[in-house]
Formats: C-alpha cells, sequence, structure tokens
C-alpha cells in the first residue's frame, strides 16, 4: 500500500499553474526525494500534501486520508519540519518540546518518554534549559526534527531540512532520516542538494510545476541510456564548449565546475575522436573519459525536455 | 481545549521571557497615563495679568487681591499709561489685562453698579473663553459690580450654574477614562496583532499550522494571556489615577470589571482581525494604531465633544468602540451609574467585540487551511 498518492494533482494561483497534473506515489517506509529549483511548485505541492492548501483540482491521499475531504485527520499523521526549524527562540529545548507535545495532545507518560527520546537523538540531553535562539544550526535542525515526529507520525515530510547547515551536521541528519525510515516511516523530502538526493530511494524532479522524472536513481538515470556522457578537462573550458557543439555527435555540452560534460547522441562513446578534434582545433586537453551520469547530469537533462518556465 | 491551554502556557513563558514587552505591556501605560494626565489639562492657570487701576480706591484693590488668590491669574505689572496695556499684549508680556476706571469704589458705594474692563487676548479661542469665564465668576462674587464687558445691567434672568459629577471642573476628571479606553486600546490591539504577526515572521505559525489545533483553541490560548496582561494594565491605570489625580471610584469595582473585559474583548478581535491582513510586524504596527489611535482619540468623545462634531463623524462614532466604553466608564467612575443603567454601552460593547471576534475567526480559519 502507499503510503501518500498523488494523481492529477493541480493547483492555480489566479493564471499561475503553480502544479500542474502532478502524479506520483510514494510506499511506505521510503525516502522518497523530491528534486527541483526554487518555484518549481515544491512547497505548493507538500503544502497540498500537508493539507494547508486545498488543491484546484485532482487528488491527494496522505496516510489514506483524503487532504481536501479531511485536512484535520491529515494532520495528525504526518510530521513536518521546514528549513526555517521553526522553532521559539526565546523558549528553552524543554519548553519548544512541551508546547509541541501539548500541541499534538500527547498525554503526560507518553510526553516523558517521547522527551526523553527527543533529547537523545538530538544529542541535546543536558542542554535542556539552553534557549533555543542559543543552540548552533544542527542542534537546532535536530530538536525541530524532533519536535515534528513527538507524536510519532507514520509519515514526515522535510521541506529542505538541510539549508544552512554544516557537512558534518548534515551527515548527521540524514543517518536520523535512515534510522527513522528504518523504522517504517514515510519520509518526504525536498532537496536542492543533489549529494543529498542521491541517499534517497526514489526521486521524483519537478520543473514548472510539472513532473519531469521520477524513479529510483538508477531508473532517472537511465535517459541516459545510449547517451555517454564525456567528461573533458581543458584549460579553456568555455571555447572547448563551442568546438564540442560543433561537432555532429554531440547532443550538448554543460559546464561541471572547470570540466565540460559533453552528451553524446550516439552509444559508443569510443568511436568518436573527440580529443583528436578537439586537439586540430588548437586546444589542449588535458583528459577525456567517459562518466556515469550524476544526478545533476539528469536535472539538468530532464529540466532542459520540460523546457523553460 | 488542552490545546488552547498549551498554546497559553507557551505564549506566557514567552511573554515572561520577553521583558521588554511584559514592560511595555504593563507600565508603558502607566506612564503615558502619568504623562498625559499632567500635559493634557484644560484648566488654564497662571495667566499674566496687567492692572491698570486709575480708581486706587480700597474697593479697587480688594476687587485686584479678588483677581491674584483666585489662583488663575499671576499679576505681572500694573499700567499707568495709556497705551502701556496695547503694548505689554502685542509684546505676549501679558494674557490679560484688568482695567479699573476712576469712580470705582465711590459708585461701588452708592449702589450704582459700576464696571469694570478686562481685554483677553483671544488668539486662542479656547483660553479666552476660559478666561472669561473665570472674570465673571471672580467679578460676580465681588458685592455690587457687574460683570465685565457682557454686563446685564439688571439680570432679569438670573441662572445659577450648578455642576455635578466633577464639581470644581478639573478636566483631569473628564480626561482620564479617555486616557484609560484610549491606552487600553492601543496596548491591547498592538501587543495581540505582534503577537500573532511575530509568529507569521518567524515561521513558528507555519509550523503551527501543520499541527492538528483548530483555528478557534489556537487563538483562544492565544488571546487569554493577552487579556489577562490588559485587565491588569488597566486596574493599574485606574489605581494610578485615584492615586495621581483623585479619580473617584463611585460605582461598583464588578461593573468596572465587566466593562473593562466588554471593551478589551473588542481590541483583541480588533488587533487578531489585524493580524490577519498584516504580513510584517511594521504593517500590524501601523494599521494598529490607525484602528486603535485615531477613532479612540478623536471620535469617542475623549476630547472633542461628539454632540458638536458634524453630522456624518457623528454617525461613525457609533462604531468606535471607545465611545461607549466612555461613557461606560464615567458612568461608574466619576456617577457611580450602577449595571442597569448602563446595559446600552455595554450591550454595545459586547456586539463591538462579538462582531470583531467573529469577523477576526472567520478569516483565520480560512487562512489555517
Amino acid at each position: 500500500m502507499s503510503a501518500i498518492e498523488v494523481r492529477d494533482l493541480t493547483r492555480k494561483f489566479g493564471a499561475f499553474v503553480a502544479v500542474d497534473h502532478v502524479s506520483f506515489d510514494v510506499h511506505e517506509g521510503e525516502i522518497f526525494g523530491f528534486l527541483g529549483a526554487n518555484g518549481a511548485g515544491k512547497s505548493t505541492t507538500i503544502r497540498m500534501l500537508c493539507g494547508l492548501l486545498r488543491p484546484t483540482s485532482g487528488t491527494a491521499t496522505v496516510g489514506g486520508v483524503d487532504v481536501s475531504r479531511d485536512p484535520e485527520a491529515v494532520k495528525r499523521r504526518i510530521g513536518y519540519m521546514s528549513q526555517r526549524f521553526s522553532l521559539y527562540e526565546m523558549l528553552t529545548v524543554d519548553q519548544n518540546i512541551r508546547f509541541f507535545a501539548g500541541l499534538y495532545g500527547l498525554s503526560n507518560s507518553r510526553y516523558a518518554e517521547r522527551r526523553r527520546f527527543v533529547l537523545d537523538m538530538a544529542g541535546l540531553v543536558g542542554r535542556e534549559h539552553r534557549l533555543a535562539r542559543d543552540l548552533s544550526g544542527g542542534w537546532r535542525q535536530r530538536l525541530a526534527l524532533g519536535c515534528a515526529i513527538l507524536h510519532e507520525p507514520p509519515i514526515l515530510f522535510l521541506d529542505e531540512p538541510t539549508g544552512g547547515v554544516d557537512p558534518l551536521s548534515r551527515r548527521q541528519f540524514w543517518r536520523l532520516i535512515d534510522e527513522l525510515a528504518r523504522g517504517g516511516v514515510t519520509i518526504l523530502v525536498t532537496t536542492h542538494y543533489l549529494d543529498e538526493a542521491e541517499r534517497c530511494h526514489r526521486v521524483a524532479i519537478i520543473h514548472a510545476g510539472r513532473l519531469a522524472a521520477i524513479g529510483t536513481i538508477g531508473e532517472v538515470k537511465h535517459v541516459f541510456a545510449g547517451r555517454p556522457i564525456m567528461e573533458v578537462h581543458v584549460d579553456h573550458p568555455v571555447e572547448a564548449m563551442k568546438a564540442l557543439d560543433a561537432m555532429p555527435e554531440v547532443e550538448k555540452t554543460s559546464l561541471f565546475g572547470t570540466a565540460v560534460h559533453a552528451v553524446l547522441n550516439v552509444p559508443r562513446a569510443d568511436e568518436v575522436p573527440l580529443a583528436a578534434r578537439l586537439r586540430s582545433s588548437g586546444l589542449d586537453v588535458r583528459s577525456i573519459e567517459r562518466v556515469q551520469p550524476s544526478l545533476e547530469d539528469v536535472f539538468l537533462d530532464v529540466v532542459e525536455k520540460v523546457g523553460a518556465p | 481545549m488542552m490545546k488552547a491551554l498549551a498554546v497559553t502556557r507557551k505564549e506566557l513563558r514567552q511573554i515572561a521571557r520577553d521583558r521588554r514587552s511584559l514592560f511595555i505591556l504593563l507600565f508603558i501605560p502607566a506612564f503615558l497615563l502619568t504623562l498625559y494626565g499632567y500635559a493634557l489639562n484644560f484648566d488654564v492657570r497662571h495667566i499674566r495679568l496687567a492692572v491698570q487701576d486709575r480708581d486706587a480706591s480700597t474697593e479697587s484693590r480688594s476687587l485686584v487681591s479678588a483677581f491674584i488668590n483666585s489662583g488663575y491669574f499671576d499679576f505681572t505689572t500694573g499700567a499707568r499709561a495709556e497705551g502701556e496695556i496695547e503694548a505689554l499684549m502685542g509684546r505676549g508680556a501679558v494674557r490679560a489685562a484688568l482695567v479699573i476706571p476712576e469712580e470705582f469704589g465711590r459708585r461701588l458705594r452708592g449702589g450704582e453698579g459700576p464696571s469694570v474692563q478686562v481685554i483677553v487676548n483671544g488668539d486662542n479661542a479656547n483660553t479666552a473663553a476660559t478666561v472669561v469665564g473665570y472674570v465673571t465668576r471672580i467679578v460676580r462674587s465681588v458685592p455690587g459690580s457687574t460683570p465685565p464687558a457682557l454686563s446685564v445691567r439688571a439680570p432679569i434672568l438670573a441662572v445659577e450654574p450648578r455642576i455635578w459629577y466633577n464639581s470644581e471642573l478639573r478636566s483631569a476628571l473628564f480626561l482620564v477614562p479617555g486616557l484609560i479606553a484610549y491606552i487600553a486600546m492601543i496596548t491591547a490591539v498592538v501587543s495581540t496583532a505582534l503577537s500573532i504577526v511575530r509568529e507569521k515572521e518567524s515561521g513558528t505559525m507555519e509550523q503551527v499550522r501543520m499541527a492538528p489545533i483548530g483555528a478557534l483553541p489556537y487563538v483562544v490560548g492565544k488571546t487569554i494571556p493577552y487579556f489577562i496582561l490588559s485587565l491588569v494594565s488597566e486596574l493599574l491605570i485606574v489605581l494610578v489615577s485615584m492615586w495621581l489625580f483623585e479619580l473617584p471610584m463611585r460605582g461598583s469595582w464588578g461593573t468596572l470589571l465587566l466593562a473593562m473585559s466588554l471593551f478589551l474583548l473588542g481590541a483583541l478581535g480588533t488587533g487578531l482581525f489585524v493580524s490577519t491582513v498584516a504580513e510584517t510586524q511594521q504593517v500590524a504596527f501601523q494599521m494598529s494604531l490607525l484602528l486603535a489611535y485615531l477613532p479612540t482619540l478623536m471620535l469617542s468623545g475623549f476630547i472633542f465633544p461628539i454632540s458638536s462634531m458634524p453630522k456624518v463623524l457623528q454617525a461613525i462614532t457609533y462604531i468606535v468602540p471607545a465611545r461607549y466604553f466612555l461613557v461606560a466608564l464615567r458612568g461608574i467612575l466619576l456617577k457611580g451609574l450602577a449595571l442597569p443603567t448602563l446595559l446600552t454601552p455595554l450591550a454595545a460593547l459586547a456586539i463591538y467585540a462579538a462582531v470583531l471576534l467573529a469577523l477576526a475567526s472567520i478569516r483565520f480559519s480560512k487562512q489555517h487551511g
């Protein structure tokens, strides 16, 4: 059974279509990555799934509940944490936990047990009386996560949960996410960090309100089947891109740091003498090799196919 | 209900932590009261007076001392020459001049009812009218003399004014209830609006909206602390006024609490309403001031009497809650009126509170999703 089922979900703001007939399923216990640029429709979709925003058309069920029919029942089944780690800065760690426990109507005994759990999980034991605003980014993030799962929701929405947090804390955070998923919690996470997206079981790429790709990491990378990617290191990458674009076997090029990725439209890369041709046009090629498509390649590729918003 | 209490407890803790807001909420009102109470005084005192006594008799001197002893006038200078008074007035050295003609004492003794001349600087009409009032009273107190300028030689109809409830016509007594309404409106509206908009700005509102708590328990939980604080602050103002301005408390405290509670509910409703419209604290603050400050100051009868307003403005005052609150407050504090007499203003306050709270919760639940 699917924890989240989305069918033709659409949301318009006046004439602007923020989410355009999006359909997907998220399985139980899965970490589902929701990728897209800013303004692609990620947050609007999440807000509809959390029962905050009514869909213009289409349906979505979360934990078996139709979001347009019973948003309050949805709210009881989900946890939500956003990039802003919405804690009360002027309250202590304990008071924040107490407040959210109250909002979710936890009984006293359950509160005591969950408080323990959250403090342990976030590594905040001994810091219960610190003000939230005095905590470092990683702690705040883990405390926010703790507050979002106080009521043990089967489904967890994380809206860019790692923004502004140092790499070590991000890593620690993802370990917590993995643990939750192993415990059966379904997690839908949005992120811009494509390296994080690689840790998801499945991803969906949304662009201009439409679903551009969906599947496991392997599946979405499949768009590059028969289209090898060559990574070219040269001294003058911009000139190299021009030269490569002029070749008939090259579908397109893009800049990856100081390297150039060239996507070929022929399946056998070794048949194309890229290096020789570049050298003949006066470019000093340092290395050239076939690479596996990264999620960034996939992202750029599918976004290009859908077209500019 | 348990959830509303969770919100209340959180809010109280936040307020307690935020010393500055707490201070503003509790003490600024009392501070404003003393400030305004002393500054906003319509009583005119220490009017600089020039005296030209052409008679120099016992009677004329006793009239001059009646002026000085009244406490309203300060003897500034004597004037001898004809044009001297004009020069003093022109320079602004005096605001009023008393001219006692020759033969004043003799005529007074002879029962002829002599006249004296009083010249008042009329550049401020309000002050001038007040001064003329004082003069009339003082001159009348001198047996045998007729009031100046507006002299009626033989009064056919004698009016003997008697002022009730505030017999000394101290403007403080008249103004303090207005100040109470004004200050309470501002603190209640501003603090409620800001507390919610602050949550919108910091993003905690979003988090709360994701939780299974309805709009009503949230709003109730959120307003309880501000209701209590505003009520405490109001009572503090009344006590300070009783102490500083000798404000009488002739009615019952129960009725006073009822009137205050109803008025505060309306103010909280207004604050909530503002918070559903404004997205930033800045906007919320300005809206609250506009909604609370101007009508309460201008259209409540606090400073300008409603009966002398143009008809259109008079009609608008019917939707200004402070108008009713003032009637109730003055009724309770100064007149000692009991509940049955105050049913109309209290009902109006209740209606205002109900309408605004309903309006705010409708808008709020729409946004709450």
